[in-house]
């Protein structure tokens, strides 16, 4: 139903061109490294996937109005270090589970305070909080990875449904959330709204306030999601859990055909640019490309998205 | 006669087809002071961006101390000596008013700023004008006036031959006023020429030698101010054909359904108006009058400070655009692509916009009704698209008009309140906006209509109040509305 193809041909051309260096990426690592093409591998990558897909649903909704939050990673690391935590002092994992989701909601809704009511470039406050929320975790767990969970925690992160790791089902399920209440909900409606002409948003009667703070609060509750998956993944809280995941997320959304301008890009499209990013990561590993390398090519994929997204931009204005 | 200082020759400047300016040709003498006067939309500002080189002439010629101006730009005019002020001033606020005089062309020694220097010759020209500023205080500690006496003092140090101000006044105090008369004067005698525009006739008579008229983007007359009087000034910007044909009324009006009471803010000076049920009544009055003000002040889009409004009889508070669409109160805003429309979304999302919860149940979306809603609109709008999810941005002027109209519709609101309902659309989409004003009215509705078009706004109207400044400065019925008594009010 995705019939609202924003900004028409040049937008479905670029979706193209995104599936097609995915494609190009995929042959061209199971021509140059041994065992990219297997099962395991696959899998790997896509419970990789699964864990930045997770926040990346919330990430879509926040820069769908414009926004950002850059402290997506931190609140993985926090959530993470905070769920651990509770375990390993006898709390059920479910409850643990939950608080630890309502601890991602409230953090982010405050984002929602500090960039509506405050007026703080949204860029800017989650700067502080990305820096404030890795030192609660560093401090919570002292700096030492926090492991002993009750069994059947690892479910989560390990698991699988038939063939299907659980990671990825739990994607999938937020996804599907996540485009009804974009695609069909009022909520939905006002989150592009918003992101598109904020004034006669409100001259139409919105409350972009609650907008805001929705899309921020659910932002943080998904990225805690995304901890509590990662946690149970690799069975410890580590406290540097999370770090630099928002520019992988961030990237993969952009990369997805979500406008930074705010107001367009569609959720179905961000798997795409999900699983490229996926496709990117596991495959510099896989050819044993150092990390710091790693980074320096992620930061020229970011950019260069954002060119892209910029430059065709401009190119429809000018018409 | 003196030497011309600057000459316009047949001027005409046309966009995309449509006429601004038409054969104007004016001139200004040194030292002289012109004042430049017409209505909303005569071609005032059209043609000091052609002065400034801002615009250029479609026909025409420029012509500066008796040479021709070729490939005219704002910094050849500026190079030639013209300088403008502008309502909106130009400056930085966390700078001194010394480097604001000296941005751009600051005195340096190598790469260091000669600081003092600066300071001393902003403060000399300062007092050479009679004002009393500190050259060393940042311009954010100013007041307007002060701010637009930076401006002039700006413009003097570039040793400027002709300075256009436009509605430099508008903003200011009475005793302010004087004090820029003062200043007009004491740059006369440096044989600098002025343009002056003003929407305030007095002032006209005040400062000016010679006013020219401009009605339609035509040049009307040029008199020497003392040969004419306020009434005569008033028939040479109106006389305007009421031309268009307007729907006749068939229904009665009602009672009175809204009632504002006594609204203050930044921009209202205690304004009060009531609107009785099935009426449409004109808010006239020249730019920056107050009039969208007040019909943002009852929207509930700027924040009153003072007042009440009263709907059915009762009284209601309204925060904000959520409350007053809940209370049955539409506004259809002067600026479409900015506060109307989501550009780049589809025509569904837009129609259904402002009336979201009509078609959602439980927050949910149905999606049929939603397309039902927009497919009627569209339909009884007859805007041309070719598909609903067609972007707002890919119409017309005409039809976008037609889909911030539709939304508001949607919304079945009992008192929409259009703001210059028919600016930049064409002649066809204007009646078809004149007969959907007419339907409303039949159907019960009431309407409060804002337009700077005298003939529209006397067609429609079945009341007319005049705003000027902030305030309500007259009401004029029906039966004996003339453009000549509105501007009456509108300038007084």
């Amino acid at each position: 139903m995705n019939k609202k193809g924003n900004g028409g041909v040049s937008k479905v051309l670029s979706q193209f061109a995104i599936l097609i260096a995915l494609i190009i990426l995929l042959i061209f690592f199971s021509v140059t490294t041994d065992g990219f093409l297997s099962t395991t591998n696959i899998f790997n990558i896509m419970r990789q996937v699964a864990v930045n897909g997770i926040a990346a649903v919330g990430m879509t909704m926040v820069i769908v109005t414009g926004g950002i939050d850059i402290s997506v990673g931190s609140m993985m690391g926090v959530a993470s270090v905070c769920c651990a935590t509770l375990m390993v002092r006898g709390m059920h994992p479910v409850l643990a589970v939950l608080l630890v989701l309502l601890l991602g909601l409230a953090i982010g809704t405050a984002h929602g305070c500090f960039v509506y009511d405050i007026g703080l470039p949204p860029m800017i406050a989650t700067l502080a909080t990305m820096s404030i929320l890795r030192g609660v975790t560093y401090i919570i767990s002292g700096g030492l990875p926090v492991y002993g969970f009750p069994e059947g925690f690892n479910v989560i992160g390990q698991g699988y449904i038939g063939p299907v790791p659980v990671p990825v089902i739990i994607m999938v399920i937020c996804f599907v959330i996540g485009w009804f209440i974009l695609e069909r909900t009022s909520f939905g409606r006002y989150v592009y709204g918003v992101g598109s002409n904020r004034e006669a948003s409100r001259l139409s009667g919105v409350n972009v306030r609650k907008v805001i703070y929705g899309v921020y609060g659910l932002c943080g509750m998904l990225a805690a999601m995304s901890g509590v998956v990662l946690l149970s993944r690799v069975n410890s809280g580590q406290p540097k859990a999370g770090e630099s995941y928002e520019m992988d997320i961030i990237t993969a959304v952009v990369l997805g055909g979500v406008s930074t301008n705010g107001g367009e890009g569609r959720i179905g499209n961000v798997i795409i640019g999900l699983l490229l990013m996926g496709v990117l990561l596991n495959g510099m590993v896989m050819m044993n490309i150092p990390d710091y390398y790693q980074r320096v090519v992620k930061g020229f994929v970011l950019l260069l998205a954002i060119s892209y997204d910029k430059l065709s931009q401009k190119r429809a204005n000018k018409k | 006669m003196a030497e011309k200082l600057l000459e316009l020759r047949h001027i005409s400047k046309k966009f995309s087809g449509v006429t601004a300016l038409e054969d104007v040709s004016i001139d200004i003498e040194p030292g002289e002071v012109l004042t430049l006067v017409g209505e909303n939309g005569a071609g005032k500002s059209t043609l000091i961006k052609v002065i400034t080189g801002a615009h250029h002439p479609t026909e025409g010629e420029l012509w500066f101390e008796g040479k021709k101006i070729e490939n005219n730009s704002p910094a050849k005019a500026k190079e030639l000596g013209i300088g403008v002020i502008y309502q909106e001033l130009n400056m930085m606020p966390t700078l001194t008013v010394a480097e604001n005089i000296f941005y751009g062309k600051e005195l340096k020694k190598g790469i260091m700023l000669r600081r003092k220097e600066m300071l001393e010759k902003s403060n000399e020209i300062i007092q050479e004008l009679g004002a009393n500023i500190d050259a060393s205080k940042r311009v954010s500690e100013l007041s307007i006036a002060e701010q637009q006496i930076v401006e002039i003092v700006k413009a003097v140090s570039e040793d400027i031959k002709l300075l256009i101000m436009d509605e430099p006044t508008a903003p200011l105090t009475n005793s302010e006023i004087e004090k820029m008369f003062d200043i007009v004067e004491r740059l006369r005698k440096r044989n600098v020429a002025i343009l002056y525009i003003s929407h305030r006739l007095e002032e006209v008579f005040r400062i000016s030698e010679r006013t020219v008229v401009l009605r339609d983007g035509k040049h009307v007359i040029t008199v020497p101010t003392r040969d004419i009087d306020r009434q005569m000034l008033i028939k040479y910007m109106v006389g305007r054909e009421l031309g268009q044909e307007y729907p006749a009324r068939t229904t009665e009006i009602g009672e009175v359904i809204l009632k504002a009471d006594h609204f203050v803010n930044e921009h209202l000076k205690d304004c009060s108006l009531e609107l009785k049920k099935g009426e449409i009544l004109g808010l006239a009055g020249l730019v920056g009058a107050g009039r969208t003000e007040m019909a943002r002040a009852i929207f509930g889009a700027d924040p009153l400070k003072s007042g009440e409004l009263t709907l059915h009889g009762k009284k209601v508070r309204i925060k904000s655009p959520e409350d007053a669409i809940s209370h049955g109160i539409g506004l259809i805003t002067e600026d479409r692509k900015n506060q109307g429309l989501l550009l780049n979304q589809g025509i569904d999302y837009n129609v259904s916009y402002a009336n979201l919860k009509s078609v959602c149940k439980f927050g949910v979306i149905n999606k049929k009704k939603e397309t039902q809603v927009t497919k009627k609109y569209v339909e009884a709008m007859d805007i041309k698209i070719h598909s609903m999810g067609q972007m707002a941005k890919t119409l017309s002027g005409g039809n976008q008009q037609k889909v911030v109209l539709g939304k508001w519709l949607a919304t079945n609101s009992e008192i929409l309140i259009f703001d210059e309902p028919t600016r930049g659309i064409d002649v066809g989409a204007k009646s078809e906006i004149y007969q959907l004003m007419r339907r409303l009215i039949e159907e019960g509705k009431s309407i409060i209509m804002i337009s700077s078009e005298m003939p529209e706004l006397i067609g429609m109207s079945d009341r007319i109040l005049v705003m000027h400044d902030g305030r309500i400065t007259g009401e004029i019925s029906d039966s004996e509305v003339t453009q000549e008594k509105i501007l009456e009010f509108a300038t007084r």
